[in-house]
Order: structure tokens, then sequence, then C-alpha cells
């Protein structure tokens, strides 16, 4: 059994900081691509306020793709476009790259349904005023699905972080390479269990406060 | 006055996938500046999309549309957005920002149009006493009742000072007390803003109550237009006597079509199926002469009062009568000459409605 000093816990606490700052910041990247990508599919949709079928078509397409092919395997095609984008294929923010690609399409699927939610008679109403559609998705579409978007990012932010445990196998760093490396390699079953812990705690925690913090801002109940 | 509003052969087809569906065959409709101009028809008759027409919130398939003197269909896409902020619209649902404040959504238009933040607050202040909802500035819409929502979406369509207001079944989700209030407070901005008034409605009474001229469409084609007094004296078309004489809005017009038996209080009483039955309309206040009490002095003969009733036309009240006459043809005859001589508005009546009717 291994001693839990002062190397293992630095070690732990080094993982939850790999953690965080690879899911906070594929889950900021990601967002930067999914968000306009699923503004996209849900206004070029038939039934959204600028409809165009091929566009949304091709960007349906897209995102399925991308979403069908399992993260591991991503994470391995994505090797010479890691290195491309960021020097290096391996450690935290080697894994940033396959992480944000992977969660972009999610994350638009996510924004785009978020968006549909919104009731179209407000939309209407908007349109009646003179609002431009880019003024509607500002001020109307994104502030109306605010909740249900804030909801999204908490569900987002949950799979990354997963995905980014899963990235550990590879060395991608973060909890999950340590779980990986002592408690399945080495069978450390104690680290692995405290590892697991944590990642569940995590998951908790962001779920917990993202939810507290889209019924704070829900004027829709009296 | 001039036409605010002049619509021209308007057509308008929605096409799916199995089917081409004609909603608008070719309406005419001319609404001049400072009327409340109602449009009455059942659901899927096509008025709503006729509304939609008139701010190019759907855009026709043919003919044209005028709002100020302007086509819309000429128009860039920038300027018809700014025409549409002249114009404003309230709906059934209010489809008011859920997430924003009452102060917020009133200032919405303002802020599309451009208008500078400071003048946008105040104006939106004015507009919240005028609707009578001056402390409720902070409230969420959530936290108003159905009436308080459409006042604040009047006050929001009157922020930009349209010159045109269009009011797509805007007291339909309001019971009667609310909706009594709302079209007084309709009446209201037509008088002191002098703002155009264009009410879509299913509802006879929302039409009697505030407007001055109606249009009925019945699938998707205009089939009466005039002045609501004189249609309300003189139905002529099969939809204004159903609206009119049975008194039935255009929600029940399929379930009388099926004649639904049992169908008790909306159904007149089955007397009125056999004799010869008459209407005539009165003003109120011509009403002292007790004509029918003379005329059946003078006969000698009993008529049969089937249905009295006064109704608020216009603001003005009006009486109505659907009156069973005798059997003998010459009493009858000289019974209606003798009401029409008092200038009494004298109307058929048949159980009937396919059959047509004289119109005096």
């Amino acid at each position: 059994m291994l001693n839990w000093d002062a190397t293992v816990v630095n070690m732990i606490l080094k993982g939850i900081a790999e953690t965080l700052y690879m899911t906070c910041v594929s889950t900021i990247f990601g967002y930067v691509l999914g968000l306009p990508l699923g503004v996209l599919c849900a206004v070029s949709d038939k039934e959204g306020i600028r409809p165009n079928q091929p566009l949304y078509r091709v960007l349906d397409i897209v995102i399925n793709i991308v979403r069908s092919i399992p993260f591991l395997i991503l994470l391995i095609v994505l090797i010479p476009f890691t290195r491309f984008v960021v020097g290096k294929s391996y450690g935290s923010t080697g894994t940033i790259v396959p992480l944000v690609i992977s969660a972009a399409p999610f994350i638009a699927r996510m924004v785009e349904s978020s968006i549909k939610e919104v009731d179209h008679g407000v939309v209407e109403a908007a349109q009646s005023m003179g609002a431009s559609n880019w003024t509607i998705i500002r001020k109307v579409l994104l502030p109306e699905s605010r909740v249900s978007l804030i909801t999204g990012v908490t569900i987002v932010f949950g799979t990354v972080l997963g995905y980014s445990a899963m990235a550990g196998t590879v060395g991608g760093g973060g909890l999950g390479d340590i779980a990986i490396r002592y408690g399945y390699y080495r069978y450390q079953a104690d680290i692995m269990i405290v590892t697991v812990i944590l990642l569940v705690a995590l998951t908790q925690i962001f779920q917990f406060a993202g939810m507290k913090l889209a019924s704070k801002l829900d004027r829709r109940r009296a | 006055m001039s036409d605010i509003i002049e619509v021209k052969n308007l057509v308008k087809t929605f096409t799916t996938k199995d089917a081409t569906i004609e909603a608008l065959k070719g309406i005419d409709l001319n609404i001049e500046e400072g009327d409340v101009f109602g449009i009455i028809g059942m659901s899927g008759a096509g008025k709503s999309t006729l509304v939609r027409c008139l701010n190019f919130l759907e855009k026709p398939t043919s003919g044209t549309v005028m709002v100020e003197g302007r086509e819309l269909e000429s128009l860039k896409d920038a300027e018809l957005r700014k025409l549409r902020g002249s114009i404003g619209m309230i709906f059934q649902g209010f489809n008011l920002l859920m997430q924003s404040n009452v102060i917020t959504n009133i200032m919405f238009p303002l802020e599309i149009a451009g208008a500078d933040k400071d003048k946008a607050l105040e104006r939106a202040r004015t507009l919240l006493k005028t609707v009578d909802l001056a402390e409720k500035e902070k409230a969420y819409p959530a936290q108003l009742s159905g009436g308080q929502k459409q006042r604040v979406a009047i006050a929001r369509a009157l922020a930009t000072e349209p010159r045109i207001l269009l009011c797509d079944e805007a007291t339909s989700a309001l019971d009667p007390q609310t909706t009594a209030s709302i079209l007084e407070l309709l009446r209201k901005i037509n008088k002191e803003m002098g703002v155009t008034i264009v009410v879509i409605t299913h509802q006879m009474s929302v039409v009697r109550e505030i407007c001055n001229n109606v249009a009925i469409i019945e699938d998707g084609a205009l089939v009466e237009t005039g002045r609501v007094a004189e249609i309300f004296a003189h139905p002529k078309s099969k939809a204004a006597k159903r609206l009119i004489i049975e008194g039935k809005d255009p929600d029940e017009w399929e379930a009388q079509n099926k004649a639904i038996a049992g169908n008790g209080s909306m159904e007149l009483p089955a007397e009125l199926h056999e004799d010869r039955k008459i209407r005539i309309v009165f003003q109120t206040n011509s009403s002292y002469e007790p004509v029918i009490a003379n005329m059946i002095l003078r006969f000698g003969k009993p008529v049969n009062i089937l249905r009295a009733d006064t109704k608020n036309v216009g603001g003005t009240a009006k009486g109505e009568m659907i009156l069973g006459l005798p059997k003998e043809k010459d009493t009858q005859e000289e019974m209606i000459k003798y009401l029409k001589e008092r200038d009494l508005a004298v109307e058929e009546v048949t159980g009937n409605v396919e059959l047509g009717c004289n119109s005096s």
C-alpha cells in the first residue's frame, strides 16, 4: 500500500487542478465554437427566423458525424491536428483540443434545442416591432432561453469532465490519468477510489451550482 | 378621412407537401385613419393571416398592401422593419419577454428603434401610467394577471408612437370583465391618441363594443363589410346573419351547421322555426313610443315576442326584437309596412339560414 504522504497529496491536488483546467478551458472553447453553431442551426431550421434548408442540412450532418465518433478514437485521430495547434499531443493542454472538437457539436445541439424552446409568439412580437434577425438573436432568443442554456452548460461540464478523465488513458493528465496509472496499472485501489470520489464530487458541485444559478435567473415563476 | 390601410386583391396561399391551401382568396379592404376596424371570422377563416399581411409578417402571394400610402412589397428589408415600428401589434398570448421585467419589455421596441435610453425609460413610464400599471414597473410578466399582461403588451405596442395598432385576438384569452376593461383601454387609445385600431376577433361582442366598421371573412374571402351599426340592422350575408340574428360567434357556426340536436341555450326557440318571423332593430332613445303595443291595438291581432334584447353597438344601445307574426298573410304585410313607416329596420328571419332573406 502506498503511504498518503505529501507527494501523493500534491499529486492529487495537481490532478484536481489539471482536471479543472481541462474541463473549464474545453467547455469555454467548446462554447466559442458550439454556441454560434447551435444558434445557426436554430435560426436556419425551417421553423427558424431565417430558414435555410441546405445550410441546416450540412450543419446537421456535420454535427451528427462528429458526435458519433467515439471520444477515444477522436483523441487519437486528432493527434496531428492537436500537435499543430498546441505544439504537443499529450498532457492537459494536449487533451483540450480533442475535448473541444468533441464537445462543440454536442454543445451546438444543446444550444439549438434551448433556443427552439423559445415561444414563437415572442419572436413574432419582436418582428412586428421591426427587430432585425441579429437583434432577435441577441435580445430575444438568447436571453429568453438563458435558463435552459445554463442548464445545458451544467450538463456539458459534466460530460467534458468525464471525457477528460477518459483522456487519462493516453496520458492526458488530471484525475483520470492518476486513476488509470495508480489504480489500474499499479493496482492501488485506494488512490483510484479517492480520485473517482473526487471526480464524482466535482461533477456534483458543478451540477448543483449550475442548477442553482439557473433557477435563480428564472423569472417565469410568480 | 383618408385610408391609412388599403388592401387590394390580396391572395395568400400556403404550400405544404401534400396540398396548396388558399388562406386568403382576393381580399379588398380599406381602413380609414382613426377608425376602429373589426375583422371577424371563425378560426381558420384566414383573419390571422390577413392581419399578418398588414405588416408583412406574412408576405402575400399576390395583391398589394398599402400602409400610410406606401406599398409594402416595394420596401427593402430595412425600410420594412422601420415601417413596422410605426405599426403596433398585440396578441392573444401577450408575447412578452418572460425573462425581462415590465419596464424593460415596454422599452424593447424603443431599444430596437435605437432610441436614447433615458428618453425610452421616461416614455415607458408614461405609458405604464396610461395603462394603469405604474406600480408594476419592476414586476415580471409571470407575476401579472392576464389582463395586466395585455396592458403591458399594449403599452409596449404604443412605445414607438405608432399610427396603427393591430390586435390579434387580443381579448380571446381573457374573462369577460377583463375583456371589457381592455376594450375600454383600446377605445381610450383610439380617442385620445388617434391611433387607428384593427381588431381581429371571433367574438361578435368585441366588434359591437368598439368597432365602427367591420369585415366578415369566411373561408379566406370577405363576405360582408360596412359600418357595424348598418350591418347590425341589415345583415346581408349568411355569415352576418348568423353573427347578428342568432347571436352566434363564429366558433359556434360549425356546430350549428351540423344542426346538433339539443344544443340548448344558443339555439333559437322551437317556435321560431315555424311561423313567419321578423326581427326589428331600434335605437333605444326612439323606443319611447310603444310601437308594438300600438301595432297590436291597431290590427287587433296578437304578435308573439320571441326575443327582445338590448345590445351595445359602437357605444350606442340598440334594441332588437324578434316577433312571430299572425298567420294571415295580409296582416303580416301590413304589420311589416307599419313598422317600416316608423323607421325601424325590419328583417325577415328564417329558421333555416341556408335560405336567402330579403333585406329591406
